[in-house]
């Protein structure tokens, strides 16, 4: 009996110990939460102060370059091969180009894309592939400011000093199924980093961020309707695109949506209306610039499909609301605003 | 006097094993598991575990319940390639997925959704021997079979989500995956897609009567264990009598609240709420897809979504003006 007794005493203390080993799952308080919506919609941002200073550390503007005069003759007429940034002046050029150098290969410096003997070469796929980069930030800039608004975007914005930004997708990167005569899982049932680790389909990306027309709305907007033949499983990569932005973010639901209606716009905030020229935005570049550069790249550039690395929110937003908490680089940079 | 103030039993009975009363003599089954002490569920419970009839509804059950779980199971372990390590480690995740939509009704190859048909079907079949075990078993003791029909409430809502409504709905990808985080998956995208199933009335009243059930489970429950110094848990048979443990806890309800269900009645309103919790959200998950496909225009017409003001600049479906 005495065993029994001294197992008793620690029934206590053991459960105590297991509970909190449940919570270390689990934000500690205080989190902050600002009230977006009427009283009672359960409209609210959560934020967690702590994370947030991290968060805020890891997305600062690096400092802009001395400015350089914008005197003297042009870049098209002193080198050869400038298609994009010709109108600048050879200070102002270099000065693009020193900028490009820190933000994307600050190690590998120029040579990451020029030949050291020939500047002018286009023989390094970086080379070609950076041009319709300065193009595409140049497109951004001057026709999707319904997404980007006046802050636009740099090859900062999603690069900060890496030769290839770290938030990137390719289609299939799903775990292959077994090819066996069991184990089908539909596409889903991993930890999808894709979708915040759900059980959603793992590539909530192909169909919708690419010229794919999978529809994005799976409500009906009536009472009843008939023709509405979307599943359950459609609705799940919905669900997974979703979680997707909101881990992009850094931002929940409520953010974009009332939960009372995920679908109806009248109830929503304005933000699902930017999103929204987000999600457009991230399917034409996707379609014009990134897929189409796929010839470009080497092997080890490409996807298991062979398919080229594309964009979706994380590749600049990078779980900030405002990438770069909305910290416009275009005024240090006008050259890459475009038209 | 038993004391019940701590979260376990403290007094357990030891003595000769009670093999309970005789089968009748020309029963082909007879009870297996020879019957034992057990002290730590003596914690909990009674301490005598077994005998068990399990007679031949019972063996077919397992049976058949075996094999939907070794489907089931298999699949999860083929889906990490036969790893036994991620199994353990992803199973939360893992699952058996219902058949692709463009399958309709039919039967698909098996690794394209026919495992899942096999493990629903042996399954069903499972429980639904279960039950007949169950009935009969109350049958055979002299019972009523009011467990047997609470189950039946159960089987229900299971049939509807898996069988009743994809036949209705005609295609088998709309029924339940088989895994945890999956299936919890599915009923979030299934509020989802019809438009919010909290403005569903039925689903309300399930709520309702889930809620309603735990609460009864607790105000009884506390009842009889506050009482139980007064030798209360004897509640039925002291039903009759003024002065009773019984009666003191059912005073106990007329003095804080006006109004008391006797020790009878109290069972019966438990077991409507929780037979009426499976039954009213069947009924809800029914009329979804097939009736109402969005409940949230369906609240809205009915007066049940409340107008709010609005706190943002009015925000218009951007695709309306691009036609996108």
């Amino acid at each position: 009996m005495k065993n029994k007794h001294s197992m008793h005493k620690l029934l206590l203390p053991g459960t105590a110990l297991l509970a909190l080993l449940m919570l270390t799952a689990c934000e500690r308080p205080p989190i902050d939460a600002q009230q977006t919506g009427y009283r009672g919609t359960a409209m609210a941002d959560i934020n967690n102060p702590r994370t947030e200073v991290k968060t805020a550390a890891a997305n600062q503007v690096p400092d802009p370059l001395p400015l350089a005069p914008a005197a003297g003759p042009k870049a098209r007429d002193i080198y050869q091969n400038v298609e994009v940034l010709g109108d600048l002046s050879v200070g102002q050029f270099a000065r693009v180009m020193a900028a490009m150098t820190a933000w994307v290969s600050p190690e590998q410096g120029c040579n990451y894309c020029h030949l050291g003997e020939n500047l002018a070469s286009d023989d390094l796929y970086t080379k070609r592939v950076s041009r319709r980069m300065l193009q595409m930030t140049q497109d951004i800039n001057s026709n999707w400011d319904q997404h980007v608004a006046n802050t636009g975007v740099t090859c900062y914005t999603c690069h900060r000093g890496n030769n290839v930004p770290s938030e990137i997708w390719f289609t299939g990167d799903s775990p292959a199924a077994s090819a066996s005569m069991a184990g089908y899982t539909a596409g889903q049932n991993v930890p999808a980093p894709a979708a915040a680790y759900a059980s959603l389909p793992a590539d909530p990306f192909t169909g919708y961020l690419t010229q794919g027309d999978e529809p994005i709305r799976v409500q009906t907007g009536a009472l009843s309707d008939q023709d509405n033949y979307i599943t359950i499983q459609q609705t799940e990569k919905t669900y997974g695109l979703m979680m997707h932005m909101s881990d992009s973010l850094g931002a929940n639901c409520t953010l974009c949506h009332n939960s009372a209606s995920w679908g109806n716009w009248s109830t929503s905030n304005p933000q699902r209306v930017t999103a929204w020229h987000g999600i457009q935005m991230v399917k034409a570049l996707n379609e014009n610039y990134l897929s189409p550069l796929q010839p470009e790249y080497p092997d080890y550039r490409l996807g298991s499909l062979g398919d080229a690395p594309k964009a979706n929110c994380a590749t600049c937003h990078q779980g900030v609301q405002k990438p770069l908490y909305g910290v416009s680089m275009l005024p240090d940079y006008p050259s890459l605003a475009g038209d | 006097m038993a004391d019940y103030q701590n979260i376990y039993t403290s007094v357990q009975i030891h003595g000769p094993v009670d093999p309970g009363v005789p089968l009748p003599a020309d029963s082909t089954w007879k009870r297996d598991f020879p019957p034992r002490m057990n002290y730590w569920l003596g914690k909990i419970g009674d301490a005598q575990l077994g005998p068990i009839y399990l007679g031949a509804t019972g063996v077919m059950s397992l049976i058949f319940g075996f094999i939907a779980i070794e489907i089931i199971g298999l699949n999860m372990l083929a889906s990490v390639n036969w790893n036994f390590i991620e199994f353990i480690r992803l199973l939360p995740w893992l699952a058996l997925e219902p058949p692709a939509p463009e399958y309709g009704l039919s039967f698909p190859p098996l690794n394209d959704g026919g495992w899942w048909l096999m493990a629903g079907f042996f399954l069903t079949v499972s429980i639904l021997l279960w039950w007949v075990r169950i009935y009969r078993r109350a049958r055979a003791h002299g019972m009523g079979t009011h467990v047997a029909w609470a189950f039946m409430a159960a089987i229900w809502l299971y049939l509807v989500l898996g069988f009743i409504r994809p036949l209705m709905m005609g295609s088998w990808a709309e029924a339940v995956p088989f895994g945890i985080f999956p299936h919890l998956d599915w009923t979030a995208a299934f509020s989802i897609r019809y438009g919010n199933l909290f403005y569903n009335p039925f689903h309300m009243l399930s709520i309702a009567f889930l809620y309603g059930s735990t609460l009864l489970f607790a105000m009884h429950a506390g009842t009889i264990l506050a009482t139980s110094a007064f030798g209360a848990e004897r509640e039925v048979e002291q039903i009759v009598d003024r002065g009773t443990g019984a009666e003191r806890g059912a005073l106990f309800w007329r003095w804080t609240m006006g109004f008391n269900a006797t020790i009878e009645s109290i069972h019966r309103w438990a077991w409507w709420f929780a037979v009426l919790t499976p039954i009213t959200g069947g009924i809800g998950i029914l009329l979804t897809g097939t009736v109402v496909d969005n409940w949230y225009m369906w609240g809205m017409e009915h007066g049940l979504v409340p107008p709010y003001p609005e706190t943002t600049p009015a925000v218009v479906d951007p695709a309306l003006g691009s036609g996108g």
